[in-house]
Order: structure tokens, then C-alpha cells, then sequence
């Protein structure tokens, strides 16, 4: 009797033990599935207290890494008791909103969330990233990539919370229907196939223009693109200038030579890619050369085109589970040419296969002010934010604006299994993103100082180009003309010095 | 005791200088210096930002555009606001209503209603080219031509300044004395006749002003720009207030984006000062 008693209150201690330790362990009540471990779990981040201190952070504005920084600042704070302020700041003011309090020597925010392309201009003001946290098991997952993207010469100032790249999204639904291919070998005597280079894009483009393909009693198009000048278009011509001015054999800078610091953006291969550029405004739907991200996230994403490239979104969109076109898209590389200007021989050297140079382009980041009073909670704050429970969750959600950036993001069984996506567009999707991380002749931001004013001056150049008002060659010579000013006013040595920070990643030297 | 009443000017002298002069002089002592995304603070650069404002023909291509833009939106507001205070001064049904009504556009947000205009005037998907298309008009490419684009900023400034234009005529109206009006009618005049004799030279004044106030807001136009085209296509659309924004707080050119602002102010004060010296010679009757 006395061992049977004693059995059931050993019992029962074990059930009451684990119980307890469920409770402590279920963290669903803030919104994730469960808690996955790693350093800055939910677990882990819940025994620290730091009851009376207080974090303050910038942000871009809701939902784009906006809604993700409210939410998990949220939840930190619930966490360890700390008091979390955020700020919103639209994109085009949030450059300034962060320059301004460094310049001026003030402690406004603790924590940054803006482009990771400003590193060249904000370095001087940002914390190296500890050791601990550098060792931490969500950074240690993070692809070489993006801790190129993350570090300026050997360190690391930035915390990786998103993986950016542009790439090729188009329609299965199309290039998959015997229909379909059957029209377009009869009208162009060519297979329809993904576009393997610009001219290629622009041809398929130009043959689904202005008809309904997709059988919806709505008009469709070939393209949509991030056209809109000071919205990113510099992005997207970047994306289409790449494979014929990065060449492969070719070193020392793809947007200056980086001996002389003479602009490369009018030699033939950057002239070539904005008369691409110019002729693909007919694959165009109405007003889509005023298209901005937004435009190019709802074009394609909505069914309207047949292609498009930038970041994630207009794929996520496209995938979401309301979509109509849910699983009828796919991912591809960005396309290549044939043919990629040699500025050392000053001829264009001709390839079996085409030229790739994926476009590592800018996406969001985070960082620690240097002046931070609470860097011990700030860098907390973000290993927390992109903790492997937070980050699969964030992945989720295409308003987050948070993309793949850990070899653990490129798995099937996330996509295919989790979010429940078609094979194909999972595979191809994972298989792009992947590719573009093993290439060895990537193109990254101009991270230098000033790289908004050498952007914009880019932008204006591009569109006036898109606009009629000057031909591709007077545009891009205006264009460098700037950026000889600019450098000129900066320093041809501080440009240089942080110029080769950028080649050594495009060389592969880092 | 006398010298007791200036300490009673000492608040409003705090608040001018606080609000007015001094932001004006750290603008000047800006300008000086090439406060910049990398050189942060005042050192001084002579006039050298100055000289390169003078060589930027993209910042006096965008104050032409400013000129063209200003000028004809605001005259487009001037009789469009004058034919509808005409029409609600008089007796007519639901005046009240109409009041209110026309005064809308000017009280939302002028971001807000940017964004509304960029959609409606959305290519693909606004409502402006469904219309056009359903009464057999064809489409117009609002926002992706230079001159479509422009003409698409001018009717967004047009509706939205408009009321404001409304307003002042009607609060003149209202306020115009009933003499000469009577002796009009004792002369036989018509409406017509009554408007260009009566009415107008008796408006003169007020549409002065209301011209001045509205020209020196329709230049500072920056939403408008900034949400529906960006300034493009090109630089089709990119005024000054936008290019100087581009300038400072996109590019973060602050010594430089500060000489900017200080010769479109100076030109500002020229040129305004010249109109309204040109359309007080023009409207009112000249004295002796």
C-alpha cells in the first residue's frame, strides 16, 4: 500500500514537474508556433531582466520591417521588463533621421533598422558586433552573403535580420503550356523558354504584351518593373546592366575602376543595359514606367505580367494563399548575355554560355549605435528579433519584408511543407536564392560614403534615358560626369578606401 | 518708466527670433559651410556652394517648371474659385451646402489626396481611364509622359487650391458694398457689364492678395511631386522645393541644399514683389 502511495506521489510530483516546466517553456502566446532553441530564444532572452533600462529604436514605417520591429520590441519587452520605444520613420526620411543625431554627437536611438547599402556612410557611428553574438547560433546559420553584407573590412557592425537579391519571377502557367509555346514558336520560330538574357526577356516580353494570355477577360503584359525615379530604380537597372559590365575574368570594380576611380556607368555594357532598359518600357502595362516597387509588388504578384525581378515580395505576393496565381510561378536567375564589355581590352569578349552576375542588392538591416548607453540590451534586442523562432515566423509573412538569409531558410520542407507552396516554386525558389550565394561574380551596393547622392544621381540619369530626354549614352555620360563631381567633393582616397571594401566582396576576396 | 513697455515686446521679440531669425542665420552660416554626409559640422567654404548653385541647371530647369507650374495653377484657381464664389453669392438653393462642399479638397491632407489622385489616375487600374474608355475618350497616359505627367500635377494642385481661392473671393464678396451695385441698376448695367465695372475693380484688392498668398504656396509645392511622380518621368515634374528635398535630406547635402533654399527664397522675394507691383498697376485705379 505504503509503495503504491509512494508511486503515485513520485507520479505525480513528475507530472506537476513537467507541467511546470511546459508553462515555462509555451511561448505561443506571442504568436509563434513554438520556441526553437538557440542563444537568443524565447527561453533564454526570459531569464534576463532589465527592469528600468531603455531601449530606443528606429524603424522604417509599418508593415515593411516596421510591423516586425513593433512586434518583437513588444515581446522583448514583455521578456525582460525593458522599456521599448519605437519610432517610425517613412523610407526617404529615414536616412537623415539617422545622420542627423550622429553628426550632432546626440544619443537618439540605440538600435537602427535602414538599408544595408548606407554601411559606407554609417560605419564610423556604429558598435562592432560582440563576439558572443557573432558566435550565436542564428548568426553562425547566416550564408556567407550576408555576412559580407554585415561587415565593413574585417568586421561586423551590422546584424543580419534579411537576405535581399534580385531575381527573375515569372509564370509556370505560361511557359509551361504546350499552347502557349506552340503561339510563340509560330510567331517568333524560337522555343519559349526562361528569358537566358536581356534581349531574350525583352523578345518574350514583347510577344505577351497586350493580350489576354491568361484567359480572365483582363488585358496582360510582358513586364513589370521598378521604373519610378527616387523609388528604387536604381535597383532594378543595376539588375539589368550586371552581365554585361561585370565580367567574370575582369577585377578591381564594376561601378569604378578602382585604381583610378574613373565611373564605369558609361562604358558600352552599362550604355547596352539601359537600351534594354528603354526598349522594355513596351512590355509594359499602361503607366507601368511610373511603376514603383509597389506597383511591381501588385503588377506581377497580381497576375497582370508575365515577369518581373526585384526582391521577394512580388514572389511572396504572388504565393500567398488567396493569390489566383498561387503556384503557377516560378523563380529563376536574373538573365545574362552573350556578350560583356572587357574594359581592360576595351572589346566585348563573347561567352558559350551567358554572363551571370547576381545582384546582391540592398535589403534591411539593423545596427547598434556606438553612443548606445544599453549596447548589452540593444544587441540582445536583435539577437532576440531574429531568433530562429522570431525569423521562421517573420519569413511568413510578406508584409514583413523579412527574406531568406540562413542556410536553414533554403530547405523544401519550409516552403513546401510548412507554407504549403507547389514543388516547383518551392524548389526553384530555394534553388535561385541558393545559386545566387554560390556565384563568383556577384555585384553588391556602392557602399561608400555618399552612396545616395551617387544614387540619385544615377536615378535622374536612368530616367531621363526612360523619359526621351537624353539618348542611353548622353544619360550615362551626365551620370558619370556627377560622379566625378561627387568623388571630387568627397575625396578620391576616402572613396577608394571604402570602394574596395565592395570589390573585394564582388572579387571574392573576403 | 516709458522704457517699462519694450520688457511687454519681450515675448513676442523671444518667439521671432526663435521661430524666424534665427533659423534664417543658421541657414546663412550653413550655406557657408560643406556640411555634408561625410563632413559633418561648420567648417566654411567661402561662397563655393553658392557658385556651384549658379552652374546647376537642373535646379534652374526645376524653378522654370516651378514658374510655369505655379503661375498657370494659380490663375486656373483664380477663375475657377472666383466663378464659384459668383454663383454661391448669390440667392441660389443649398448655398450652404455648397459652401462646405466646395471647400473639401482644401481641407484634407495634401499626402493623402496625392496618393488618391495617383491612384485614380493609375493607368491600369484607376478609375480616370475606365471613364474616358466608357465614353469612348481613349487613355491617357496620366502619369508615364512628361506633359501628361505635368498637366496630372497641375489638376491635383488645382483641386486642391482652388477652395482656399474660393474662400477669400467669397469673404470679399460678402464684404463689397451695395452703392455702386445700386447705381449700376439705376444705369441700366447688365450682369456682364455690372462684373467688369462693378465687381472686378472692387475685387481688385482682395484678388491681389489671394494671388500673392496662393503664389507663394502653389511654389513651395512638394507632396504632390513627391507621391504621384517622383519628379519623372525624367525631370519632368521635379520642382525646386522637390530638387532641394532630393538635395538635403535624400542626398544629405546640407551646406549645399542650404544655398539652394537661399537663392530660391531670394528669387521668391524678387519675383513676388514684382508681380504684385505688376498686378497692382493693372488692377487698381490709379491715383489723381
Amino acid at each position: 500500500m505504503k509503495r503504491t502511495q509512494m508511486a503515485l506521489l513520485l507520479s505525480s510530483s513528475i507530472a506537476l514537474a513537467s507541467q511546470g516546466a511546459l508553462a515555462q517553456g509555451d511561448y505561443s502566446r506571442f504568436g509563434i508556433k513554438e520556441d526553437i532553441p538557440g542563444t537568443c530564444s524565447y527561453a533564454n532572452i526570459d531569464k534576463k531582466d532589465y527592469t528600468g533600462k531603455t531601449l530606443n529604436i528606429i524603424t522604417h514605417a509599418i508593415p515593411v520591417m516596421g510591423e516586425p520591429t513593433a512586434l518583437h520590441a513588444k515581446q522583448f519587452s514583455e521578456l525582460t521588463g525593458a522599456e521599448v520605444n519605437v519610432v517610425h520613420v517613412p523610407f526617404g526620411d529615414l536616412f537623415q533621421r539617422i545622420m542627423i543625431p550622429f553628426q550632432t554627437g546626440q544619443n537618439a536611438y540605440d538600435v537602427m533598422f535602414y538599408g544595408s547599402l548606407w554601411i559606407g556612410d554609417l560605419n564610423p557611428f556604429l558598435e562592432p558586433v560582440p563576439e558572443f553574438y557573432r558566435n550565436s547560433t542564428g548568426m553562425q546559420d547566416v550564408t556567407p552573403n550576408y555576412i559580407g553584407v554585415a561587415s565593413w573590412g574585417d568586421q561586423m557592425v551590422q546584424y543580419p535580420v534579411d537576405g535581399d537579391r534580385h531575381y527573375l519571377k515569372y509564370r509556370t502557367d505560361v511557359f509551361d503550356n504546350p499552347e502557349m509555346q506552340a503561339k510563340y514558336k509560330e510567331a517568333t520560330g524560337k522555343d519559349l523558354r526562361v528569358p537566358q538574357t536581356w534581349e531574350e526577356y525583352n523578345e518574350v516580353a514583347a510577344f505577351f504584351t497586350n493580350w489576354d494570355w491568361d484567359g480572365d477577360g483582363e488585358t496582360n503584359y510582358g513586364s513589370a518593373e521598378v521604373v519610378k525615379r527616387d523609388d528604387l530604380m536604381f535597383s532594378a537597372f543595376i539588375s539589368r546592366v550586371a552581365p554585361f559590365a561585370k565580367h567574370p575574368d575582369v577585377k578591381g570594380g564594376f561601378f569604378f575602376d578602382l585604381e583610378t576611380m574613373t565611373p564605369l556607368v558609361n562604358t558600352p555594357g552599362w550604355v547596352r543595359g539601359l537600351e534594354l532598359f528603354v526598349e522594355a518600357q513596351k512590355t509594359f502595362p499602361p503607366g507601368g514606367n511610373n511603376f514603383g516597387l509597389g506597383d511591381e509588388i501588385f503588377s506581377f504578384g497580381g497576375g497582370q505580367t508575365l515577369m518581373s525581378y526585384s526582391w521577394d515580395d512580388a514572389y511572396i505576393q504572388a504565393m500567398q494563399p488567396d493569390s489566383r496565381i498561387r503556384d503557377k510561378v516560378a523563380a529563376a536567375p536574373l538573365p545574362g548575355s552573350y556578350e560583356v564589355w572587357n574594359r581592360e581590352t576595351g572589346q566585348w569578349d563573347k561567352f558559350d554560355e551567358p554572363n551571370r552576375a547576381p545582384y546582391i542588392t540592398w535589403g534591411w538591416t539593423s545596427a547598434v549605435s556606438k553612443n548606445s548607453k544599453v549596447k548589452d540590451v540593444a544587441f540582445d534586442f536583435l539577437c532576440f528579433f531574429s531568433n530562429e523562432a522570431n525569423t521562421l515566423s517573420d519569413l511568413q509573412i510578406g508584409r514583413f519584408g523579412v527574406n531568406p538569409y540562413r542556410k536553414s531558410h533554403f530547405t523544401l520542407d519550409l516552403w513546401q511543407d510548412k507554407l504549403g507552396w507547389s514543388e516547383k516554386s518551392a524548389q526553384t525558389y530555394i534553388d535561385t536564392l541558393s545559386g545566387m550565394d554560390l556565384s563568383k561574380n556577384r555585384v553588391f551596393d556602392l557602399r561608400v560614403p555618399g552612396v545616395n547622392q551617387f544614387m540619385s544621381a544615377l536615378a535622374v540619369g536612368v530616367s531621363e534615358a526612360l523619359a526621351g530626354q537624353k539618348t542611353p549614352q548622353e544619360a550615362l555620360d551626365g551620370v558619370a560626369e556627377q560622379w566625378t563631381a561627387i568623388v571630387d567633393r568627397i575625396g578620391k582616397d576616402t572613396v577608394r578606401a571604402a570602394y574596395a571594401n565592395v570589390v573585394a566582396l564582388e572579387d571574392n576576396l573576403q | 518708466m516709458y522704457r517699462d513697455k519694450y520688457f511687454f515686446l519681450l515675448p513676442g521679440l523671444v518667439v521671432l527670433i526663435a521661430i524666424i531669425i534665427f533659423p534664417l542665420l543658421f541657414t546663412i552660416r550653413v550655406s557657408f559651410s560643406s556640411w555634408d554626409v561625410f563632413q559633418p559640422g561648420l567648417d566654411y567654404i567661402g561662397g563655393r556652394n553658392f557658385a556651384r548653385v549658379f552652374e546647376d541647371t537642373r535646379f534652374w530647369e526645376s524653378l522654370l517648371r516651378l514658374s510655369v507650374l505655379s503661375v498657370s495653377s494659380v490663375l486656373l484657381q483664380y477663375v475657377i474659385g472666383f466663378a464659384l464664389a459668383l454663383a454661391v453669392w448669390r440667392e441660389i438653393r443649398f448655398r450652404r451646402f455648397f459652401r462646405v462642399l466646395f471647400l473639401v479638397p482644401m481641407m484634407t491632407t495634401p499626402v493623402v489626396m496625392s496618393v488618391i489622385w495617383r491612384t485614380i489616375f493609375h493607368e491600369s487600374l484607376g478609375p480616370a481611364n475606365d471613364i474616358l474608355q466608357a465614353i469612348g475618350l481613349g487613355t491617357v497616359p496620366w502619369l508615364s509622359t512628361g506633359t501628361a505627367a505635368f498637366i496630372s500635377v497641375l489638376i491635383v494642385e488645382v483641386w486642391q487650391w482652388t477652395p482656399f481661392m474660393f474662400l477669400l473671393l467669397l469673404a470679399g464678396l460678402v464684404s463689397l458694398p451695395r452703392e455702386p451695385y445700386l447705381a449700376a441698376a439705376i444705369d441700366g448695367a447688365g450682369p456682364i457689364r455690372t462684373f467688369l465695372q462693378v465687381t472686378f475693380p472692387l475685387m481688385a484688392p482682395i484678388t491681389i492678395g489671394a494671388i500673392i498668398i496662393r503664389l507663394i504656396e502653389a511654389s513651395k509645392i512638394m507632396e504632390t511631386v513627391y507621391v504621384m511622380t517622383s519628379g519623372g518621368p525624367g525631370t519632368a515634374t521635379e520642382t525646386s522645393s522637390y530638387y532641394i528635398y532630393i538635395r538635403g535630406l535624400r542626398d544629405f547635402q546640407i551646406g549645399y541644399s542650404a544655398a539652394l533654399s537661399l537663392t530660391y527664397l531670394v528669387i521668391m522675394i524678387i519675383s513676388l514683389t514684382i508681380i504684385a507691383k505688376v498686378l497692382a498697376r493693372m488692377l487698381l485705379p490709379r491715383e489723381g
